[in-house]
């Protein structure tokens, strides 16, 4: 169990900046996601923790200790790989105890004849063979031990390598995308199973992906990274109903955020294509963005109006693609009653509430807003 | 595509009758695998089991290079040549110089191409200098080989002396010439195996060093052991078999600088079966040795194809 430190962390590659000082701070036992789009820098950070990676500045420590400097097998992390990264000459069982042998048993002992006859050997292997087999029972693998990595199944290669990182217990596990080469079923059957296993291990994730469901889903906390820099950190409820920045607004949620142009008046007030929103704040006028989540939308009351594009109907809940004069993309509404679906090239009035929207200077940073009076805050929802 | 065609002869046969039909629409399938087999298979038999067909039935004739006649006798070129002491002194040497060779090539060309891989620049110079000599003629090269090992003016007794060591008349001494052969054959197959080995570690996934080093594989011979050597597995069984076979047939080095000599200390088996065919014609005889340098052949295939087999886990 460990709290990871980093500051001021640095990484180019070729010129180009992968990272631009990254300062982070995680607790003991919480479970972090690192999120972002492809290129952000978060694989890259993961790595520099691990120690696959230096760092060209900055400082990684790991339980109040500086790590910079000491090799990747010594700083007592496990790794989850994307590709699993499972020896695939050896069994689900030798896989799981290499990281044991390695470390229990001495360079002599781990020679293939001559160590078998050292008087140590025998009992170290009987300590090692009931770890691997009480690993296997909590992951459910205890029949496919003695076969090779490629006669499993890609979620039970996860498992394995899972097991491989848990048997030596220790300080914090951290995982690049392990999810991300399973199939979508079996992806959100292993994101309830990792979220279970660190409930139970209370042990430090540190996780990478780029699926902002798996980190909403899993995480204690949310780091969004962008352009190698992390933009927020926060709860995952923190991070979807208050995103400091657009880019977090829009990368997180799924169906994507609806972005309006907006214009904040002189006396504070805001229009948002031609209408007056009942909330005021108080930057300096001129342009801004309108951020509504997609469940946010009514449909059928309000003072704008669109034409139905497109509909996704997914049974539980229906999406619909609004045309929008005056915003080139396409408005996306939520709808959770499917029964009553709008028609196809109809004319939809829509609106929101004011406590529904999020608001961004051109710059896409956010800006507070207040709503203007108690009394007409209730209005829409009257109508 | 078995069972789109049973499907149809399903359909058009009657039920009751499908079992009859089978067998019938099965020879019709089988007849056009044949079709499309022969001429792939003509060409081995022209190519490959023809003349080795022919060179069997030569080793139980007396013929002769050039002779108008001959004569079936059996086993008896057998019974000479297993008589012979020159086939067993051939033999014998050229056991000996596989297992020089293959041993010194495979872990010379492993240990180069680990260099090679493992350092930043200059990959490909290194690359290239060590595979001029696989480029190159050997006939030419093991001229060239004759005046560094001359006894007066070469270029390694000259160093020897330089150093204080003691000089040999390598090629002309019957202790050893043999080595020497076997050093020129290790030079000669170093960069072929080298070049082999790069594609090995090249193609194994980086993630797994990665993954050892997080285990706890600190050191370069635990990442060796733990990954390098049994990913390199099928790579090596093959780099195995093919220099086994390679030393197996060691002709040109000995044809050219030592013919067998000093008193049959480098007789190796084809150049017996050269002398013998093509110095004294006595074709059966030679044909007698090529039979048996193809038994050892055969069983370095085997052999490997075993190997193979068990190779499963790298998929």
């Amino acid at each position: 169990m460990a709290q990871i430190e980093l500051s001021a962390i640095r990484k180019s590659f070729d010129g180009t900046d992968v990272l631009k000082g990254i300062d982070f701070r995680i607790a003991d036992g919480e479970f972090i996601s690192l999120v972002g789009p492809s290129g952000c820098g978060k694989s890259t950070l993961l790595r520099i923790i691990a120690g696959l990676e230096p760092q060209d500045s900055g400082e990684v420590h790991i339980d109040g200790r500086p790590v910079d400097g000491i090799r990747p097998s010594a700083r007592n992390l496990a790794m989850v790989f994307q590709s699993y990264a499972l020896y695939p000459h050896l069994s689900a069982f030798d896989n799981i105890a290499v990281p044991l042998r390695m470390r229990r048993l001495s360079a002599i002992e781990r020679l293939p004849l001559l160590g078998a006859l050292l008087p140590g050997r025998r009992a170290k292997e009987r300590h090692i063979r009931a770890d691997i087999e009480g690993i296997a029972e909590q992951l459910d693998i205890s029949p496919l031990l003695r076969r090779k990595p490629g006669q499993l199944s890609g979620g039970q290669r996860q498992r394995v390598a899972v097991g491989r990182a848990m048997v030596r217990e220790p300080v914090a596990f951290l995982f690049d995308e392990p999810l991300s080469n399973l199939d979508a079923k079996l992806r959100v059957h292993m994101r309830a199973e990792l979220a279970e296993l660190h409930r139970r291990l209370k042990a430090t994730f540190v996780y990478v992906t780029h699926d902002q469901a798996e980190a909403m889903t899993m995480s204690s906390r949310i780091a969004v990274m962008m352009g190698g820099e992390l933009i927020q950190a926060g709860t995952p409820a923190e991070i979807y109903n208050e995103p400091g920045d657009i880019r977090v607004a829009e990368f997180i949620g799924s169906p994507k955020i609806n972005v309006l142009p907006g214009r904040i008046r002189k006396d504070g007030g805001v229009d948002v294509l031609g209408t007056a929103l009942k909330l005021t704040c108080n930057a300096a006028a001129g342009d801004c963005r309108i951020g509504v989540r997609p469940e946010r939308i009514e449909l059928g009351t309000g003072p704008f109006s669109g034409t139905v594009v497109h509909l996704e109907n997914l049974g539980a809940e229906a999406f619909v693609h609004l045309a929008v004069e005056g915003i080139g993309s396409r408005l996306i509404a939520r709808l959770a009653d499917v029964k009553h679906l709008p028609a196809m090239a109809s004319s939809v009035a829509f609106g929101f509430a004011p406590d529904a929207v999020r608001m961004f200077d051109p710059a896409g940073k956010r800006i507070e807003l207040r709503m203007e009076q108690a009394e007409r805050i209730r209005e829409p929802a009257h109508v | 595509m078995s069972d789109g065609s049973i499907t149809i002869g399903a359909t058009v046969a009657p039920a009751g009758t499908t079992r009859r039909t089978l067998p019938a629409h099965g020879s019709r399938r089988s007849h056009a695998a044949y079709a499309l087999v022969t001429p792939a298979a003509a060409l081995m038999l022209v190519m490959l089991l023809g003349p080795l067909a022919g060179v069997i039935a030569l080793s139980f004739t007396d013929y002769q290079l050039g002779a108008p006649h001959f004569s079936w006798i059996g086993l008896a070129n057998y019974q000479d040549l297993f008589a012979d002491k020159v086939f067993w002194t051939a033999l014998r040497n050229t056991l000996t110089y596989v297992v020089i060779v293959v041993p010194g090539a495979v872990i010379a060309g492993l240990a180069i191409a680990l260099l090679i891989q493992s350092g930043t620049s200059l990959r490909s110079l290194y690359r290239t200098i060590y595979f001029l000599p696989v480029m190159a003629t050997l006939i030419a090269m093991a001229v060239v080989w004759e005046f560094m090992l001359h006894p007066q003016f070469g270029l390694v007794n000259g160093l020897l002396r330089g150093a204080g060591l003691p000089a040999f008349a390598w090629l002309q001494d019957r202790s050893t010439a043999l080595y020497a052969l076997c050093a020129i054959g290790i030079w000669q197959a170093v960069g072929f195996n080298m070049v082999l080995f790069l594609a090995g570690l090249v193609s194994i996934p980086k993630q797994l060093y990665e993954a050892a080093e997080i285990d706890g594989a600190s050191s370069g011979w635990a990442r060796f052991r733990l990954v390098t050597w049994p990913m390199l597995g099928p790579v090596t069984t093959f780099v195995v078999v093919i220099s086994g076979i390679r030393s197996f047939q060691v002709f040109d080095t000995v044809h050219v600088l030592t013919k067998g000599g000093p008193s049959k200390s480098t007789e190796v088996l084809i150049h017996t079966m050269y002398t013998e065919g093509f110095e004294f014609f006595r074709s059966g005889y030679a044909a007698a040795i090529t039979v048996v340098f193809l038994v050892f052949v055969l069983a370095l295939t085997l052999i490997k194809s075993r190997l193979a087999d068990r190779g499963v886990h790298y998929t």
